[in-house]
């Protein structure tokens, strides 16, 4: 038991926490903006992965780290509004459309990568973002190296955390987008367009889902492969639920979620007799749908998810 | 001026024009990136239908892509009628691989393997399809965040197997031994992979029909998917109706990597499924959600997968246009389907 408790508070598995959580707290509070305003987006994991070659790719042509985010985030961006395109601009089933979204963003990257790179043996690679230590934070024992000695990416999810709960909860445009979440009809009457609401929501969503995906290319990878996003984008959808739409109860899903993946890294490291590794892969899957059960029951989504809007319709 | 008006009934032939106007939009689209990728057009669309529907024995090549893509389609085509967002045909496919492939390597007489084999096969895919529904009914997990997350362990599950305790120890490679040879489905034509399951499939389309058009349960579905108000108020128990759904739902997908052991591959690989599952979303789709309608589809989604690969060869351009015309196709009849809501009128311009 003790080994257990010194492995999990070494410097090295808090680190592991924060870096894996930090996609996903992007992806989770994209994701989160999104169905805030009405918008389920399952096109999550697809505009993860394009937004995902997309950077990579910039980046591989131009060397600039940076260049590759912002192709990255508009990526997201572009996904985003054709999302809302389908779903709040037409009204389509916002299931559907988000599947497809998937299908076409992911069969984009796909055929775009190959393209671009052909096909290689070894995947080609970048020279990623290195962490930058924050002077004097850095030195506190323990929690110093393992949160303040990371990506600059990572210091940007910290970040993101309060501000989208400030956007959210304490600006006018938060209310509007938790308005026409909630009630579009008395969003209407009060004057908020509740289009371009959803519109800014989910491109707002897509933008931090392109982030997400930007991460992982650029900073834990330093690679594209087809199964770099691997059910991350599923598993977002599921944080914001166990989140309860909350930006700060989500970011703390994505570190609960975090904590069990890189436990069961670990497991897969200390080769725990002969099983094989994708046994522990399976783990955060099946705790993730176990905590679903448990928080559904009392979770309240955003009354007009799923629900499109048209003006004329009484 | 033009505006769009609410529309009450559409015409029959909107079942055939739809789609086709959709997957016409999705090639006119995806002829972009054909051109990006610095090849003709016309050349790269002409190579995709002569390798795919081209002469006989690519027709049975296609029918052979085309048959999992039945079962899903017919999988998710039948949930979707009662609203229950199954998404995890590929877990429920690769779940029936599995236990198909178990029981194909126990020797015993042919016919009785393969009788064995595709109960097995639909018993373990309608099993995992209960699990999203049950959460659903029993904890209000919503079943589309479930059935995805489930395709994840059941995928990591099969290579955990195919990795670990059942790799084959012959070949050494992450596969599964075979199934005995005794079990394989018997070809239909010499010189080709023409296999019984691909029939099965051909078969099973109807009889869904039938069953959702003139049974009792069909009945039951359907209503649960329109109006589950009206439903309950008609004395119809919406939860075990999703729930009977599901097992059925399940089982024809889990059928679909029964056939996919039995006819094609002889043994469970990782890359047994490139997601038939989630084709099978855009197959169900195309097809409106008819049963009848899920054949076509399925055999023009495995053409474009089947031609892709010959395209590929022949032009440079990657095969994942095949993926990018699956999405580009399922967001296009999407869009098409607006027209069964609303008619485009013109208004005001008659003086």
């Amino acid at each position: 038991m003790s080994a257990v408790f010194e492995q999990i508070f070494q410097v090295g598995f808090l680190a592991a926490i924060i870096r894996i959580a930090t996609p996903l707290a992007f992806a989770t509070l994209g994701e989160m903006f999104s169905e805030r305003a009405g918008v389920l987006n399952l096109g999550i994991e697809g505009i993860m992965l394009l937004s995902a070659m997309a950077g990579f790719t910039a980046t591989s042509l131009s060397g600039s780290l940076w260049l590759g985010v912002l192709i990255a985030v508009l990526t997201g961006a572009l996904m985003g509004a054709m999302h809302a395109l389908f779903t709040v601009a037409l009204g389509l089933s916002q299931h559907v459309c988000g599947i497809g979204v998937t299908l076409f963003s992911s069969g984009l990257a796909y055929f775009l990568y190959r393209l671009i790179f052909g096909q290689q043996s070894v995947p080609p690679s970048i020279k990623g973002f290195q962490p930058v230590p924050i002077p004097l934070l850095s030195d506190i024992p323990i929690l110093g190296p393992a949160v303040f000695n990371q990506f600059t990416l990572v210091y940007l999810a910290i970040i993101a955390i309060p501000l989208a709960a400030f956007v959210l909860y304490r600006t006018p445009w938060g209310l509007s987008v938790r308005m026409v979440g909630e009630n579009p009809r008395a969003a209407d009457s009060a004057g908020v367009s509740v289009i371009a609401t959803r519109f800014q929501a989910v491109i707002l969503g897509g933008a931090l889902m392109g982030l997400a995906g930007a991460f992982l290319t650029m900073a834990q990878f330093n690679a594209f492969t087809f199964g770099v996003v691997s059910g991350r984008g599923w598993v977002a959808i599921a944080l914001v639920v166990f989140g309860r739409w909350d930006p700060w109860r989500s970011a703390g899903a994505a570190l609960l979620f975090a904590f069990v993946d890189a436990l069961q890294l670990r497991m897969q490291a200390s080769g725990l007799g002969h099983i094989p590794y994708e046994a522990f892969l399976m783990l955060p899957f099946i705790f993730t749908i176990i905590a679903m059960a448990v928080m559904s029951r009392n979770a309240v989504a955003p009354s007009a998810l799923l629900k499109p809007f048209r003006r004329e319709e009484r | 001026m033009f505006r769009l008006e609410a529309r009450s009934s559409t015409p029959a032939w909107f079942n055939l024009a739809l789609p086709l106007l959709a997957i016409a939009v999705a090639l006119v689209l995806c002829s972009g990136l054909i051109a990006v990728a610095g090849a003709g057009v016309i050349d790269a669309y002409g190579v995709m239908f002569s390798a795919s529907l081209g002469d006989s024995y690519a027709i049975t090549e296609t029918l052979v892509r085309a048959a999992p893509m039945i079962f899903t389609g017919l999988a998710v085509a039948i949930a979707f009628r009662a609203k229950f967002w199954n998404i995890g045909a590929e877990g429920q496919l690769l779940a029936g691989a599995v236990a198909s492939c178990a029981i194909g390597a126990i020797p015993m007489p042919g016919y009785l393997a393969m009788l064995l084999m595709a109960l097995a096969g639909a018993a373990a895919g309608a099993l995992v399809a209960l699990v999203p529904a049950t959460l659903r009914v029993k904890f209000k997990v919503d079943d589309v965040v479930s059935s995805l997350l489930l395709n994840s362990v059941i995928y990591y599950a099969l290579m955990a197997l195919i990795e670990g305790p059942w790799k084959d120890s012959f070949s050494g490679y992450p596969i599964s031994p075979p199934i005995e040879d005794s079990a394989n489905f018997p070809v239909l034509i010499e010189g080709t992979r023409l296999h019984l399951g691909v029939v099965v499939a051909l078969i099973a389309a109807p009889l869904c029909w039938f069953l959702i058009a003139r049974t009792t349960l069909g009945f039951r579905i359907r209503v649960t998917g329109e109006n589950p108000e009206a439903a309950r108020y008609g004395g119809i128990n919406v939860q075990r109706v999703l729930l009977s759904t599901a097992l059925l739902s399940g089982a024809l997908a889990g059928l679909a990597g029964v056939g996919e052991v039995g006819g094609v591959h002889f043994q469970v690989m990782s890359d047994i499924s490139p997601g038939y599952g989630y084709s099978g979303i855009v197959v169900a789709m195309l097809a409106r959600l008819n049963p009848l309608g899920v054949v076509p589809a399925a055999i023009f989604l495995a053409a474009v997968m089947t031609g892709a690969e010959a395209m590929s060869r022949a032009t440079g351009v990657p095969a994942f246009l095949s993926d990018v015309i699956q999405g580009t196709a399922l967001l296009t009849m999407l869009v098409a389907l607006l027209f069964t809501a609303y008619r485009i009128r013109r208004v005001g311009a008659t003086a």
